[in-house]
């Protein structure tokens, strides 16, 4: 068990988290940049694999939550115009987590109407809600419509970043190791076994959505002050599968492994980008030798995704072996 | 009046191109049991094969010309189908007997290559695709204006259909086709060749979808690599919508979500017409959630 | 305790099960049998709310349970087994017994988030009532093993195990002997007894082996396509030449087929 003392190591992350933000001026604003993109992915993974991979209700509208959450949270800081660091920091939480309310009201929202809904149905009428929640927001002149939307500050540090992304881990996990957690698993091994036990499916359900569409909120606001620019189309449907792919390369209902692949799926294409930039490699005459692979890289991205899930399907992390050999005790 | 009928017919011909998509979704669907993602860039790619084919035709007959349209057609049909059948073959059969999700995620691979390669390849930019066949406008029956590639792509539509019901219907193959979405095992049993029949699903699917992109670009001549996601979303919704796995449901479905957008890019909402195949698409399930043609299928406890 | 009332119902144009009548006191063991298809899977997911009778009535202890969720008939205390065994899984044995004692947690979303005391405390509680059931039934050494790494039997006792976590008052059980060899038929027949002795439980039992039944059942159904031919003591069932036709008959052909 490492989940002894959960509390206390969750304080202790976000300690640590409040140290390394002490120095964030001396790490280089490219990489802190990155780092921001990869404490919001873990969360949007985490809260998905909430969703996706312990209930088992494959959601493919995860960005339309974030969307929710972020515009939000920039409106709500856009009205805030002063230099008084713990107001700001205060404005800064309150809009964070009234974004990810309005999306948890989102995900219930989603969640009611399609419990009747199985598997593929389900996948697509997320899908759709997420892009109406896009196409919505296109059509709000107030709030920049399909020109986009500027946020005004830049709070979003590796405290906030990665201290929230402390806390969706903690949330999750805490939720899936306790007797009340275990119905998440339970409804999505066997719903009929589960109701048969006396564990409400619906319940269930529309909790994961709930819980998971506010994290993804809180990312959204995380994202939106840090880019400090949002357009509706960052939010469609492409971004949910990238957060879906990190769950199922991480492993369903395996936070460690989702948490691990959202920060590779995040450097990975940086990392290709920045092999482009590489001015000289010894024996090769040509300037920037790697560049094709900087302008080949998504292309890279999407062969290394087949190539991962042929080889392993179950998901990067997960140890097969260790279903197939069951200790005795 | 005339207004309502104009629209109409600009519906069909969009709903009709739906339809040819949707049908591929549904077939792969009804077999496998799983969402082919790549599918809408299978369809882009037909565009594209139609784009690069269209001027080596041109050197061999005179184009635009109804002959020309449809040997390019042909053409696209063909290249598509091979690439349909070689997509199954490398990124999903090795999966058949894993999780559907893990054959999902390839799909999703498949797509963003497809999309990223097509980017590096023709190009991100819109090209303009070339006529194939002689175009005029058919004005004034009853105030209605009609464009003769609005009555090709409703006749291309129709025939197609009407070959696709013979094939599933009547032949040997089709046959296995729904004795495999009956029940594979039972199917298999019987001396079925799976593999065979899969290949046969898929290179049919992609056939329809590359004449599907086709028509399309024959109404909206500006193509380019992404022109696949919008058109698959709404094809798949309209799959969906019929009731997956039904293929009149799927052609129902296309006409259906089709013509709906059409009319509701034609009025005052018309920036909300890519939000209109999910609005119908989830009135519908929260009514009937096995679609409008669908089986319910109810668990065996 | 339980009575159903003309259950019906009918899936399309075939009716499963018709005007059925049933009552079971309290403390009672009653056996349900007949031929494959006769609808005896059908009568329990109409009494767990699996599926909804198209007429007639189902009551628990006076209370209709028509309409309800199956998850709260559990809770009114009617726990099941599957014929299809239904374990979670991706769960241990433990966690499968754990599972089942969901409708008693006080405990709920926000205690497992802040992990007080009284969250421990329940927690514990939890671990150590699933521990002493799995010992009363000798499973206490398989407590860690995943349920897909059971043998057959294991699951069968842990589903009942699971089952009787519910803290039912009415268990029902589907064919638990289902792909038994005699001996552990023999200790299934022990087991039932010993969990009506032992749990002051009634009991309904749907099996197709004969000697089990006749061996522990006071009061025996017969079902014959969705209608009940016959009730009565296992003597009066046996001399009940209806059964002897519909049910008996065919085991023997199918026992001279064998031979
Ligand atoms: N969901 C359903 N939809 C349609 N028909 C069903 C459904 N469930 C059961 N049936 C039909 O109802 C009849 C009774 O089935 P049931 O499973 O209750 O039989 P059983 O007595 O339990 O048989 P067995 O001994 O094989 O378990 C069968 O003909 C079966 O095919
Ligand atoms: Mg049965």
């Amino acid at each position: 068990m490492i989940f002894n003392r959960p509390k206390s190591l969750l304080l202790a992350a976000i300690a640590l988290c409040f140290v390394v933000s002490l120095f964030e001026n001396h790490i280089q604003s490219y990489w802190l940049y990155v780092s921001y993109d990869i404490a919001v992915n873990i969360i949007l993974a985490v809260s998905l694999n909430l969703i996706n991979g312990y209930t088992g209700q494959f959601s493919l509208g995860h960005a339309g939550f974030m969307a929710v959450g972020g515009y939000t949270a920039a409106v709500i800081s856009n009205q805030f115009s002063g230099s008084n660091p713990v107001l700001a920091a205060a404005i800064f939480l309150a809009a964070l987590i009234a974004g990810g309310l309005l999306a948890a009201a989102g995900g219930l929202l989603v969640g009611l109407p399609t419990l009747r809904l199985r598997g593929d149905y389900l996948a697509i009428v997320t899908l759709g809600f997420g892009e109406i929640i896009r196409v919505i927001i296109q059509n709000m002149d107030a709030i920049g419509g399909a020109r986009g939307y500027s946020v005004i500050h830049g709070w979003t540090n590796f405290f906030w970043a990665f201290g929230i992304a402390a806390v969706t881990i903690y949330v999750v996990v805490a939720l899936v190791h306790s007797t009340y957690g275990r119905g998440f698993i339970a409804v999505h091994d066997d719903e009929i076994a589960a109701s048969a036990v006396g564990i409400n499916p619906t319940k269930y359900k529309v909790t994961a959505f709930v819980i998971g569409a506010f994290f993804a909120g809180i990312a959204g606001g995380l994202y939106a002050h840090s880019k400090q620019y949002l357009t509706p189309d960052g939010f469609g449907f492409m971004k949910s599968i990238e957060i879906v792919v990190m769950v199922i390369l991480g492993g369903m209902g395996n936070t460690p492994g989702v948490v691990l692949a959202a920060i590779l799926l995040t450097l990975l294409p940086e990392g290709l980008r920045t092999l482009g930039d590489v001015e000289h490699v010894p024996g090769i005459s040509a300037e920037y030798p790697l560049g094709w692979i900087a302008n080949t890289r998504m292309i890279i991205y999407s062969l290394l995704l087949i190539v991962l899930m042929l080889t392993r399907p179950q998901g990067l992390f997960t140890r097969q072996s260790a279903r197939k050999n069951p200790k005795i005790a | 009046m005339t207004e309502f009928l104009q629209q109409l017919i600009n519906g069909l011909a969009f709903g009709s191109i739906l339809a040819l998509i949707a049908l591929g979704y549904t077939m792969v669907y009804g077999i496998l049991r799983f969402i082919n993602f790549a599918h809408g860039d299978v369809f882009m790619i037909g565009a594209f094969a139609g784009f690069y084919l269209a001027p080596r035709v041109a050197a061999l007959v005179p184009m635009p010309s109804i002959l020309g349209g449809l040997i390019v057609m042909a053409g696209s049909m063909a290249i598509c189908a091979i690439l349909g059948i070689l997509i199954e073959r490398i990124a999903y059969r090795p999966l058949r007997r894993g999780t559907k999700l893990a054959v999902l995620i390839t799909s999703i691979g498949v797509s963003l290559f497809l999309e990223y390669a097509g980017q590096k390849f023709f190009g991100a930019a819109p090209r303009r695709f070339p006529a194939l066949i002689p175009s005029y406008s058919i004005e004034n029956i009853g105030g209605l204006s009609v464009s003769s590639n609005q009555i090709i792509v409703l006749g291309v539509t129709l025939a197609l259909l009407i070959v696709l019901r013979f094939i599933v219907q009547k032949t040997k193959i089709g046959t296995a086709m729904r004795a495999l979405s009956f029940n594979p095992e039972a199917a298999s049993l019987m001396g079925i060749n799976t593999d065979v029949v899969i290949s046969f699903t898929f290179g049919l699917g992609s056939a329809l979808a590359a004449a599907g992109g086709i028509l399309f670009a024959i109404l909206y001549p500006a193509i380019d690599p992404l022109m696949g996601i919008m058109p698959g979303l709404k094809a798949f919704c309209a799959a969906v919508l019929g009731g997956i796995g039904n293929l009149p449901g799927a052609a129902l479905g296309g006409v259906i979500i089709g013509t709906v957008e059409i009319f509701v890019a034609g009025s005052k909402y018309s920036t909300y017409r890519d939000a209109i195949a999910f609005a119908i698409l989830i009135l519908i399930l929260l009514v009937k959630p096995s679609g409008l043609l669908g089986k319910k299928d109810i668990e065996k406890v | 305790m339980l009575t159903l009332n003309k259950a019906t119902i009918r899936f399309g144009g075939l009716t499963a099960v018709s005007a059925f009548d049933l009552a079971i006191g309290s403390e009672e063991l009653v056996g349900l049998i007949g031929p494959n298809g006769a609808g005896k899977t059908t009568i329990f997911n109409l009494i767990t709310g699996v599926y909804q009778p198209t007429s007639g009535t189902i009551e628990f202890n006076g209370q209709s349970l028509v309409g309800s969720k199956p998850h709260r008939i559990t809770a009114c205390g009617i726990a099941r087994t599957f014929q299809n065994i239904r374990l979670f899984p991706s769960f241990t044995v433990f966690d499968n017994v754990r599972a089942a004692f969901h409708l008693r947690l006080c405990c709920d979303l926000r205690h497992a988030l802040w992990r007080g005391r009284g969250f421990s405390a329940e927690e514990k509680e939890i671990a150590a009532g699933v521990f002493e059931l799995l010992e009363i039934f000798h499973l206490g050494k398989l407590c860690d093993v995943p349920a897909k790494g059971l043998s057959y039997g294991d699951q069968r006792r842990v589903e009942i195990v699971r089952a009787l976590a519910t803290r039912p008052k009415l268990l029902l059980l589907d064919e638990p002997a289902a792909g038994m060899n005699p001996s552990e038929k023999h200790e299934l027949m022990q087991l039932i007894q010993f969990i009506k002795d032992r749990f002051h439980i009634s009991i309904l039992l749907v099996e197709h082996d004969m000697q089990v039944v006749m061996g522990i059942c006071r009061k025996i159904a017969v079902l014959d396509y969705g209608v009940k031919i016959a009730e009565g003591t296992p003597a009066e069932i046996r001399a009940n030449p209806k059964v002897i036709e519909a049910y008996l008959g065919q085991e023997a052909k199918s026992q001279n087929a064998g031979n």
